[in-house]
C-alpha cells in the first residue's frame, strides 16, 4: 500500500476537551509539532506510530490515505511504516560502518548494497561537515555523525513512508540539508522541535497545548524571512564552533 | 458430573526469552492494559534459582504462581507442572494465564503446540542474538523486541530482519516495557487467541534434552570413570 498522506483525526487533551478536529500531512510534508516539555509531542508521535484507533489514551483515530486502516493492514503495517530518530537513540552494534550499512542494505532488500552503503556515507559526511571513514567503527562516531547517519540512512534505505523525528537540534548536523533530504524523498514527516530554525523551515506547525492539538500554523511567506536571518545566525555558530575546536583563535 | 463440562476456558500464552530481557515488564505492562476489558488474568513465573520477579506481579495484584526448578532442568520442570498451571488458573477463573519461563539453556523451548508462543529478545542484547536463542525463537508465533527505544532505525531493520531470517511466520513487534507503548495491542492479540480448555494431551513444539548422564543426578567430579549414560564429547 502506498502512503501518500496522514491524517490525525482529534480526540481529547488532558483535560478531557475535544482537541483539533482534524490534521493532515502529505508526502513531502513536513509537520513540526511545538509546545513546552510535556506538553504531549511525544504521545502524538507514540499515536503515529501505533496508528491509534481510538484506542490510546488520547482517543486519536489515524487515517491512512484518507481511511481507517483495517485491522490486517495496522498489524502488518507494525514496526515497518514509521522511522524514528530521536536524541536518545544511539548506535549499539560493535561494527564498521561500512559492515553495518552493506548489512543494512541487504537486509532492506537493495541490490548494489557496496554502493548504497558508501552513498549513505557521503551523504551523512555531508550533513555533518565532520567526516568520518567508512572503516570507523559505528559506536565510534560522534553524536553529531550518528544523528547525521541515521538522518542519511533513513532517507536513502528507508522504506518507511513516516518519519517521526524527536529533538534532533544541537547536534552540528546541517538542519536544512537533513529535512531537504526526507521531503524530496516523499516522505512524510512529523517533527517534534523546540529550535525556530527548524520550525521555521516545516510546511506547518501544530501547536500542543495540554496534550492536545491546539493550533495549526503554516509557515507564511513573512516568516520565513527570519529563516535567512537564523540561517546565517547557525551558520556563524558552525564556523565559531569549527573554529574553536581546530584550535583556530577567533579574535 | 464431569469436571470438564464446567470448567470454562482460558487463553494461555508462554513466554519465553533471555534473561533480563524484558519479560516480566512486557506482561506487566500488557495486562495493566486490561482494565477497561475487565479480563481476569493470572501469571505462572518459571525461574531456575530464585524468583524475584514474582513481588511485582502481587504488588500489581495480579496473581501469580512462582515454581523454582532448583536441582531440576527446569524445562522438564517446566512441563511436568503446565497441566496443574492450568487447573490453577481455572480455579483462579482466570480468562488469560500467561505462562513466564526465564533463563533457559537456549537448547529448549517451551512452548506448547496448542497455546500461543511469545518469544521476548533485548534489542541490546547483539546482532547475533536471534541465530544463538534456537527453538524459543524458531517456533514462536510472536516475537517481541524490546529496548527498540534505545538504538538506531537501522539496526532496528536489521534485527528485525535476523529475526524473521530465523522464524519467517512470526509476527515481529517492537514493545517498549517501561512506557507501555505497544502494550495495549499485545493485549489484545493475547486475547484473541485460542482459548484452550485442557492441556492433557498437549504437545511440546521442541523434544527436551536427552540429559540423562550422571551429571544430571548430582555428580559434581570431573574425569571420565564418573561419566556415566549419555555423554558427548568435544571430538578434539
Amino acid at each position: 500500500m502506498q502512503i501518500t498522506s496522514l491524517t490525525i483525526q482529534g480526540g481529547l487533551d488532558k483535560s478531557g476537551n475535544a482537541e483539533l478536529e482534524a490534521v493532515t500531512v502529505q508526502s513531502g510534508d513536513i509537520c513540526c509539532l511545538v509546545g513546552p516539555t510535556g506538553s504531549g509531542k511525544s504521545r502524538l508521535l507514540g499515536d503515529i506510530e501505533w496508528l491509534a484507533q481510538e484506542d490510546t489514551p488520547s482517543r486519536r483515530t489515524v487515517l491512512l490515505n484518507g481511511e481507517k486502516p483495517g485491522r490486517g493492514a495496522r498489524e502488518g503495517l507494525q514496526g515497518k511504516w514509521v522511522a524514528q530518530i530521536s536524541q536518545n537513540m544511539n548506535f549499539v552494534l560493535d561494527m564498521l560502518a561500512l559492515d553495518f550499512l552493506e548489512m543494512h542494505a541487504e537486509s532492506q532488500g537493495i541490490v548494489d548494497a557496496k554502493e548504497g552503503a558508501h552513498k549513505v556515507i557521503d551523504c551523512a559526511n555531508e550533513l555533518c561537515g565532520e567526516p568520518f571513514d567508512a572503516q570507523t567503527p559505528l559506536t565510534f562516531l560522534s553524536g553529531g555523525q550518528s544523528r547525521a547517519l541515521m538522518i542519511a540512512d533513513t532517507a536513502i534505505f528507508g522504506k518507511s513512508p513516516v518519519v517521526l523525528i524527536d529533538e534532533i537540534e544541537n547536534a552540528g548536523v546541517d538542519k536544512l540539508a537533513a529535512l531537504k533530504l526526507f521531503s524530496d524523498a516523499q516522505k512524510i514527516v512529523f517533527l517534534a522541535s523546540h529550535d525556530p530554525l527548524l520550525i521555521l523551515l516545516s510546511t506547518f506547525r501544530v501547536v500542543i497545548r495540554n496534550g492536545g492539538m491546539s493550533q495549526v500554523i503554516r509557515t507564511s511567506e513573512a516568516e520565513k524571512q527570519f529563516l535567512v536571518e537564523l540561517q546565517a545566525m547557525d551558520a556563524r555558530q558552525m564556523e565559531l564552533r569549527r573554529k574553536l575546536r581546530a584550535g583556530i583563535p577567533i579574535v | 458430573m464431569n469436571a470438564q463440562e464446567t470448567r470454562h476456558p482460558v487463553h494461555v500464552v508462554t513466554v519465553a526469552g533471555p534473561p533480563s530481557s524484558g519479560k516480566t515488564s512486557v506482561i506487566l505492562r500488557a495486562i495493566q492494559t486490561r482494565e477497561n476489558q475487565g479480563a481476569s488474568c493470572g501469571v505462572v513465573k518459571f525461574d531456575c534459582l530464585n524468583s524475584l520477579d514474582t513481588a511485582r506481579y502481587q504488588e500489581q495484584g495480579i496473581p501469580v504462581l512462582a515454581g523454582v526448578a532448583g536441582n531440576i532442568c527446569p524445562d522438564h520442570y517446566f512441563v511436568t507442572n503446565v497441566e496443574s498451571c492450568l487447573d490453577w488458573a481455572v480455579q483462579s477463573h482466570l480468562d488469560l494465564l500467561v505462562i513466564e519461563s526465564a533463563g533457559l539453556c537456549n537448547r529448549c523451548s517451551p512452548h506448547l503446540k496448542e497455546s500461543l508462543a511469545v518469544c521476548v529478545l533485548d534489542c541490546l542484547s547483539g546482532i547475533d542474538t536471534p541465530l544463538k536463542v534456537g527453538p524459543m525463537l524458531k517456533l514462536a508465533d510472536m516475537v517481541i523486541l524490546t529496548k527498540g527505544d534505545m538504538i538506531s532505525q537501522a539496526e532496528r531493520e536489521v534485527y528485525r530482519y535476523r529475526v524473521r531470517k530465523v522464524n519467517p511466520k512470526a509476527e515481529v513487534r517492537f514493545v517498549n516495557g517501561i512506557s507501555g507503548q505497544g502494550c495495549h495491542r499485545l493485549f489484545e492479540s493475547w486475547m484473541d487467541s485460542e482459548p484452550v480448555l485442557t492441556l492433557q494431551g498437549a504437545r511440546l513444539r521442541f523434544t527436551m534434552p536427552t540429559a540423562v548422564c550422571s551429571y544430571c543426578l548430582g555428580e559434581t567430579r570431573v574425569g571420565k570413570e564418573r561419566q556415566i549414560g549419555i555423554v558427548k564429547t568435544l571430538g578434539t
